[in-house]
């Protein structure tokens, strides 16, 4: 059972020191403060392409489409039990949606053979939930979103569970290959072993710039996109919540008081 | 006048409300609405459609009584092809999103996924989308396209009343074959634990910021200081320090507690949708710019392993 497995590097926006600064051309944000870390729901499909490994045989490949930087993600991938990796990287890819984003990976996996394409169920900083389904119209593959759970039924067929609203799991069969995008939480995310981290210093990661992939300039980039993204801006919100200054006793203090005061304890 | 198509959610005899956010989204728009019903024995959806829209098409065979996203697909090809609307709306959910790239791929539309907001201007679409869960907006334009589409996030526009009287046309399942590359088979129901958060007066709430599990017993002995039942984010449940039946929000449970305490929870709207009912919500978040400050009456910006003991302390004390 080959599997390919998509994996994005993301700002790691669950650090109270990441910021997020729209940029002076109002089209980019400032990264200077961020701290980069792999995409939750791509641990979590990495971690489920090396359960289906370990137990059906066969090889995984990470892919990424990214800068050198994205490199400690994929090379952490490979530490768990990644035997290869792709990285797509060129300066026209930048501003690509899921569209030009999809035909970036298929371009870049189309001549491996694998069985189950994975992705997350969604990018935790542009969250467009539409790379996954997106590649698999492209690779004319069925696909299904949102699999928090994969069971191998026979050669070419997966039982696979979907979780929808409420927590609610939709069971299907789907015939392989074909795609997954995969939600959190439908497994444990093993740590990398030292022994790992050694060993995957010496795979292979392969660079492939927009002459490698076969692409045109007008496939990728915002040329090759089908909607852009051409302003940021702040949000305007509502009422803010009132803020308690003070060090956190005096915080501490207040919120006793109000709470004391509205009866809620 | 432009036709726009709204893609209708239903799930186990349930319509479910984000079929009327994404209608009355449409009934903005100066255009003729139509609902697009794809199910079995779906007469009474149909006559409720037909409030919020100017025609609801409606097939009605065994083939849709659950979803298959490429039976839908099929359906809504066939569909799309015939009556050429200008613009098709689908949930953002885990049957629209199923099908949204795909669907839009297949007919050469333009599309974006997950929009809080639209607006036409002249002839296009404009969409707005959240991005950095939810700290900064981005304005969407189009391609130049036959057909838009979109897919519309739950709870991001409010339902009108419907106050239309649409016909209802009923016509025949254009899809020859049912799928056989996919196939539903069953659902399984989510877990049922000790406690049912959704009836809970008093709701201690952990996210992420908790940042280890040895952290949790500092929050079960404030909340059992205060009454109170500990509930979490996702996060925080895939990590495993709480059971699913604890995860608030959109796959998780809808809340309505008279103090709803967030700590170390950064607002991401799927959360925020299944707490923003609860009564008073206090927020305890390092970080000034967290977005679950908007939803919060009350907030603290520090460091909740240093509040959270103070808190105790606090509430030690006034016990006596
Ligand atoms: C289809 C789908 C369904 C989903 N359903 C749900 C759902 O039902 N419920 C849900 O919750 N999520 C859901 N999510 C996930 C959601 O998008 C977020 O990823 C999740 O809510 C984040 O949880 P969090 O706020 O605990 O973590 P994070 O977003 O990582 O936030 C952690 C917060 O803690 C703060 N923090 C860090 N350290 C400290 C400290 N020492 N003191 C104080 N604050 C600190 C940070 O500033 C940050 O704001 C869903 C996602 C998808 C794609
Ligand atoms: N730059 C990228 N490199 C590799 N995979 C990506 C990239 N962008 C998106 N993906 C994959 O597509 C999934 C969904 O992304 P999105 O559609 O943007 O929410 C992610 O979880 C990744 O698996």
């Amino acid at each position: 059972m080959n599997i390919v497995v998509c994996v994005k590097q993301v700002p790691d926006t669950s650090d109270p020191d990441t910021e997020v600064h729209i940029d002076g051309t109002g089209r980019g944000v400032d990264q200077s403060k961020f701290s980069f870390v792999i995409n939750d729901a791509d641990n979590y499909a990495v971690e489920e392409a090396i359960l289906l490994k370990e137990k059906h045989g066969g090889e995984v490949t990470v892919v990424n489409i990214g800068s050198e930087a994205a490199n400690q993600v994929i090379r952490m991938a490979l530490a768990k039990g990644g035997d290869g990796a792709i990285r797509l990287d060129d300066e026209k890819f930048a501003g690509s949606d899921p569209v030009a984003l999809a035909r970036i990976l298929q371009a870049g996996i189309k001549d491996l053979s694998c069985d189950i394409v994975m992705t997350g169920c969604l990018a935790s900083d542009d969250g467009y939930g539409a790379v996954g389904v997106a590649l698999a119209s492209l690779m004319g593959l069925p696909h299904a979103a949102y699999v928090k759970t994969v069971e191998v039924l026979s050669d070419n067929k997966l039982k696979i569970g979907r979780e929808l609203e409420g927590g609610l799991l939709e069971m299907d069969e789907i015939v392989t290959p074909c795609v997954l995008t995969i939600q959190t939480g439908g497994n444990e995310p093993r740590y990398a072993s030292f022994k790992g981290i050694r060993e995957a210093s010496k795979k292979e990661i392969k660079v492939m710039d927009l002459p490698a992939t076969g692409l045109s300039e007008d496939q990728v980039g915002e040329a090759g996109s089908v909607a852009v993204m051409v302003q940021y801006s702040v949000p305007e919100v509502g009422d803010l919540a009132e803020i308690l200054e003070g060090d956190p006793g005096e915080t501490a203090g207040k919120l006793a008081g109000i709470l004391k005061d509205k009866g809620l304890v | 006048m432009h036709e726009i198509f709204v893609l209708a959610e239903h799930r186990q005899g349930e319509l479910r409300d984000v079929t009327l956010e994404m209608l009355t989204l449409a009934s903005q728009l100066d255009s003729k609405v139509t609902a697009v019903l794809l199910g079995s024995g779906m007469d009474a959806f149909a006559s409720k459609l037909a409030s919020f829209a100017d025609r609801v098409l409606v097939v009605d065979d065994p083939m849709f009584a659950n979803w298959n996203a490429i039976n839908a697909q099929a359906a809504l090809v066939a569909l799309i092809n015939k009556d050429k609307p200008h613009m098709v709306i689908v949930p953002n959910t885990g049957q629209g999103a199923d099908v949204l790239a795909s669907l839009a791929l297949e007919l050469g539309a333009s599309f974006t996924s997950d929009i809080i907001g639209l607006a036409l201007e002249g002839d296009k679409p404009v969409a707005t989308r959240a991005y950095y869960g939810g700290k900064i907006n981005g304005r969407i334009e189009f391609k130049d396209a036959e057909l838009y589409m979109v897919g519309l996030r739950e709870g991001a526009i409010p339902a009108a009343e419907g106050s239309k009287s649409g016909a209802i046309e009923k016509v025949d399942n254009p899809v020859a074959a049912d799928a056989t590359d996919r196939k539903f088979l069953d659902y399984e129901q989510p877990a049922i634990g000790d406690v049912d958060i959704t009836q809970s007066t008093l709701l201690v709430s952990v996210g992420r910021g908790l940042r280890e599990d040895k952290n949790m017993p500092m929050v079960e002995e404030l909340a059992g200081l205060m009454g109170a039942d500990v509930s979490g984010s996702r996060a925080v449940v895939d990590a495993g320090w709480l059971p699913a039946d604890r995860q608030v929000g959109i796959s998780g449970k809808t809340v309505k507690p008279k103090l709803y305490l967030a700590l170390g929870i950064s607002g991401a709207f799927q959360h925020v949708t299944g707490m923003k009912g609860a009564d008073l919500v206090v927020a305890i978040n390092k970080d000034p710019d967290a977005p679950i400050f908007q939803y919060a009456d009350y907030g603290i910006v520090d460091d909740l392993l240093k509040v959270v003991p103070a808190l105790i302390d606090k509430l030690k004390e006034m016990k006596g």
